[in-house]
């Protein structure tokens, strides 16, 4: 879009397909995501049984096959019978990653013994790095007994569309990368259906006050 | 936001007029997070400042291969790590590297990271020149220098 600064600006007839028409679609596209969010973290607030019986409990979710730290298979069914709490990240992250599990460990504790109702489950969204022994020694870090789970590309991309998160890769000097991605904590049912969530904003304190109140 | 940013604004000029100033510039309390299992990356944190403007434009360690600036930034809920020429450091205001924000990125760790132990960091300013400070290990996913402080 090169400028020439001495003419005037033609008007532009904005046909379906050029520049300033995909812009204007992928400006509507991300608030629609973000009102969407908005919209989940405002409207579950308040609510003691979360979003349980709402339309939004099947708007998250849905079914994956992954594998964990072990290598075990484990899929969508497997995770039901128990709370979960379930972020996506990556181990190369140093900063946000590291603050939502040991988020997840404290809240987890202060639960006492109800904290074994509760597990907590750390998907990858760097797949390319992250294998089964790399999320091993990685989730053995934190306090909590941590389910850590990759798999191919396409098995990581289908789950991340199931729980609506967003990841890229960014590419930094060296060939080294980072990945942007959402980070939000999700709260699914014994019955795996999404009920609550907490963004990096929600304190340990927070999330256990609300897991006590959900899991009663 | 505007209030919470008058009050904020409001607040450094109270702190600045309260608190003597250091001599020269000076990079406190710096700390890192444990890295878990073999990360191959951790992040360094440090509070700055310097009666001077200066600016931190460089970091390195022997613990890593190399130490880059990052900036961690939410959108929406999405979470963007990204490198930064440089950190402006505002005459007498002091600048925190912390935890969801500015942070030093070590990036090829030779060893993980362990909880206790400690190691030099040397961070270059456009002024003041470099300064070398021990870093003190803090738990994976910690968020301040002192853990115990950290969760209240």
């Amino acid at each position: 879009m090169a400028r020439t600064p001495s003419t005037a600006q033609p008007p532009n007839p904005s046909p379906k397909g050029s520049p300033r028409f995909l812009l204007i679609a992928a400006i509507l596209a991300g608030l629609v995501i973000l009102g969407t969010g908005a919209f989940l973290a405002l409207s579950l607030r308040d609510t003691p049984r979360g979003a349980a019986g709402t339309v939004l409990a099947s708007a998250i979710g849905g079914p994956f096959q992954l594998v964990d730290q072990n290598g075990k298979t484990v899929t969508d069914s497997d995770l039901k019978g128990r709370w979960a709490l379930i972020y996506f990240g990556y181990t190369h992250c140093p900063d946000a990653c590291p603050t939502a599990l040991n988020d997840i460990s404290i809240a987890l504790a202060e639960l006492g013994p109800k904290r074994d109702t509760v597990r907590p489950v750390f998907i990858t969204v760097d797949p390319e790095r992250d294998t089964p022994e790399s999320l091993k020694a990685y989730v053995t870090s934190f306090d909590a007994p941590i389910l850590a789970l990759t798999g191919t590309a396409e098995q990581v991309a289908k789950a991340a569309k199931g729980y609506r998160v967003y990841y890229a890769k960014h590419p930094e000097a060296g060939g080294d990368y980072s990945m942007d991605h959402s980070s939000v904590i999700y709260v699914m049912d014994p019955e795996g259906r999404f009920t609550a969530s907490f963004t990096h904003e929600s304190t340990p304190e927070q999330i256990s006050e609300r897991l006590k109140k959900l899991i009663g | 936001m505007s209030i919470k940013l008058i009050a904020f604004a409001v607040g450094l000029v109270i702190a600045n007029s309260a608190l003597a100033q250091p001599a020269q510039l000076e990079v406190n309390n710096p700390w890192a997070r444990a890295t878990p299992g073999k990360a191959e990356n951790g992040a360094a944190y440090a509070t700055i400042q310097s009666p001077t403007a200066d600016r931190l434009v460089s970091a390195s360690s022997p613990v890593a291969k190399k130490a880059e600036l990052h900036t961690m930034s939410m959108q929406g809920m999405v979470m963007k790590m990204r490198p930064i020429d440089g950190l402006d450091i505002p005459a007498g205001q002091p600048v925190a590297l912390k935890p969801g924000g500015e942070h030093i990125m070590l990036m090829g760790l030779n060893e993980p990271l362990h909880e206790g132990q400690s190691f030099p960091l040397t961070l270059d300013f456009e002024k003041a020149g470099p300064r070398t400070v021990t870093v003190t290990v803090e738990k994976a996913g910690a968020k301040g220098p002192d853990s115990a402080a950290a969760h209240h």
